[in-house]
């Protein structure tokens, strides 16, 4: 594949907005920062872990910290009136962005993690029991399979996988064998970190909803790099994590149906969350403040409203035209590459991250070498160990894609990579 | 380049590709098994003891891992040999990275010395001072 030539939007000038990326690395990695000994071009390709903050975002945030910072709700004074404004209208720019009715069917959570902890505690264990299943899928990560599985041990619920195909793709058949009458939810990545399968959401929502189950998506790879509507996806909860998309890290987001949300109890208690609050009992304020007790990550949730304001004016579509021209070229260029074995779909029909390996260099020895080259990939089990342990490998090095990344950093992966496997031949 | 660079000399790729004392003893005095699950490094170690019961008289491993992990345990395995159990004991981090001869960066020591640990409570165990059931072997945080 020739290296594409055009890209959807403006990249050079984007990447000034993050001042990151023209760091040098190589030198002592205990010290935080630029040090005197970092000599080499940083090619950061390590985004499905974490995006970097554009300069919009980081001044949204200490803009906050400078002239308004104050602790939302319940204050008279006017810095947390402020506050409590630009908080409150971030759930409703969360809202727009992924298609929700409203600020009530936004929660503000700390990670994808905890909002899938939220739904898991605050649904799973007092609804579940032994006559019900959980359907997740092989391609799971930890955030979802091993949360189901705790509440699956606990309440007695079958937790049972859908199993992945060769190429990368549920097994959609099955899905269909697995998904019945006593399934109860359906916990599914929207896109697999590991293998970057984009899995069919709604039809999986189809089928669970015709068995009256309901469908968890978990959006972490997907919202920070294409369009999402969560009512298009036909979905029940969905969560995603800020720091993958632009924002802050401390900061995600669970959707859930309003009626849902209502017919659910409090996940923590706390401040923030009560209406009332006697000696004996309390009550709970509405949605979406139930399920965000205690102070919240106020400046983080500011600051998402920002990174999704940021990736707006870039476009969603033109983000995810990116993403796949580069995902495409670095599975292309790898692919030609002998010795190297790429998991998951072929290079036009997956997200913008590769995970593979190189016959005969185990993935931290690659990842060190490719870090020699300035080159940040993430290595391991991202979170997937099933899945590896199905791939009958311990760990594998990823590269994964963001709005910045550009055709020239695909080719210094690929020239690492190959400088790796020579050192190693 | 980075701290890494030096990393994979020819000596580390000769000791990951033809790793010395590979395998199992017929009846080894003791045999442990410690694992990094992140990395996925396991290292099995056997020992053979002579018969005044301290002094190292052979050394196997086997496992499977990253290079410096493999080069670090072929290499110990070398070194262990005609030591007593107590010296064995005094090996710090230190002597493993002087023995690979390379600058280990810091998110790489845990895989380097993983092969000395495993050796380490292996002949504790052995020696009764450590429970098996309480304490894993294990050098990553």
């Amino acid at each position: 594949m020739e290296a594409p030539e055009q890209y959807p939007f403006d990249v050079a000038a984007l990447r000034a907005d993050f001042p990151i990326l023209e760091r040098s690395v190589g030198g002592d990695p205990t010290t935080p920062g630029e040090g005197p000994d970092d000599d080499v071009d940083l090619v950061y390709l390590d985004n499905a872990a974490t995006s970097h903050t554009p300069d919009p975002v980081v001044e949204t945030i200490a803009d906050y910290y400078r002239t308004y910072n104050s602790n939302v709700h319940r204050g008279i004074h006017q810095l947390s009136q402020e506050a409590s404004v630009a908080y409150e209208d971030a759930h409703d720019t969360v809202a727009d962005f992924i298609g929700a009715a409203g600020r009530e069917e936004v929660i503000f959570t700390k990670n994808t993690t905890e909002a899938m902890n939220l739904v898991a505690y605050a649904w799973g264990l007092e609804t579940l029991g032994p006559e019900d299943n959980v359907v997740l899928t092989e391609m799971e990560h930890h955030a979802s399979l091993v949360t189901w599985q705790q509440i699956g041990a606990r309440t007695g619920a079958d937790v049972r996988y859908i199993e992945v195909e060769a190429d990368g793709t549920l097994d959609m058949d099955d899905a269909a064998a697995k998904i019945d009458d006593d399934t109860a939810m359906v916990s599914v990545v929207h896109i697999s970190n590991t293998l970057g399968t984009v899995n069919p959401i709604r039809e999986l929502a189809s089928m669970t909803h015709a068995h009256d189950g309901l469908i968890f998506a978990d959006g972490a790879q997907s919202v920070p790099n294409r369009p999402v509507d969560v009512v298009d996806l036909d979905v029940d909860f969905f969560a995603f994590s800020g720091h993958k998309m632009c924002g802050p890290t401390g900061i995600g987001v669970l959707y859930g149906r309003q009626a849902l949300l209502e017919s659910m109890q409090p996940y923590l208690y706390g401040g923030e969350m009560i209406r009332k609050v006697t000696f004996e009992e309390s009550t709970w304020e509405d949605l979406p403040w139930k399920f965000e007790a205690g102070t919240p990550s106020i400046a983080q949730g500011i600051g998402l409203a920002a990174a999704i304001d940021y990736l707006e004016s870039i476009g969603l579509e033109r983000i995810e035209a990116h993403e796949e021209l580069l995902a495409e070229y670095a599975h292309d260029q790898l692919s030609d590459l002998d010795g190297v074995e790429i998991y998951g779909p072929g290079g036009d029909e997956r997200g913008g991250l590769v995970a593979f390996n190189v016959d005969g260099v185990h993935a931290h020895d690659l990842s060190s070498i490719l870090n020699d080259y300035g080159v940040a990939v993430r290595a391991g089990d991202h979170c997937t160990q099933p899945l590896h342990d199905k791939l009958g490998v311990a760990a594998s090095v990823r590269a994964s894609f963001y709005v910045y990344n550009t055709v020239e950093e695909v080719d210094a992966l690929v020239e690492a990579v190959t400088a790796a496997r020579d050192i190693f031949a | 380049m980075g701290l890494g660079s030096d990393m994979y000399r020819q000596q580390i790729l000769d000791h990951y590709k033809n790793p010395r004392n590979y395998g199992e003893l017929e009846d080894p005095d003791f045999t442990h098994v410690g694992e990094n699950p992140s990395c996925g490094d396991t290292i099995q170690m056997e020992i053979d003891l002579a018969d005044d019961g301290e002094t190292i008289a052979a050394v196997r491993f086997t496992g499977d891992g990253c290079a410096i992990s493999m080069a670090a345990a072929s290499m110990l395995s070398e070194e262990l040999h005609g030591m007593t159990t107590d010296e064995l004991d005094g090996l710090d981090t230190d002597d493993v990275t002087d023995l690979l001869g390379v600058d280990v960066s810091p998110m790489r020591i845990k895989c380097a010395v993983l092969g000395r640990q495993v050796a380490q409570d292996g002949a504790k165990i052995h020696a009764g001072e450590l429970d098996p059931d309480a304490e894993r072997t294990i050098t990553e945080e």
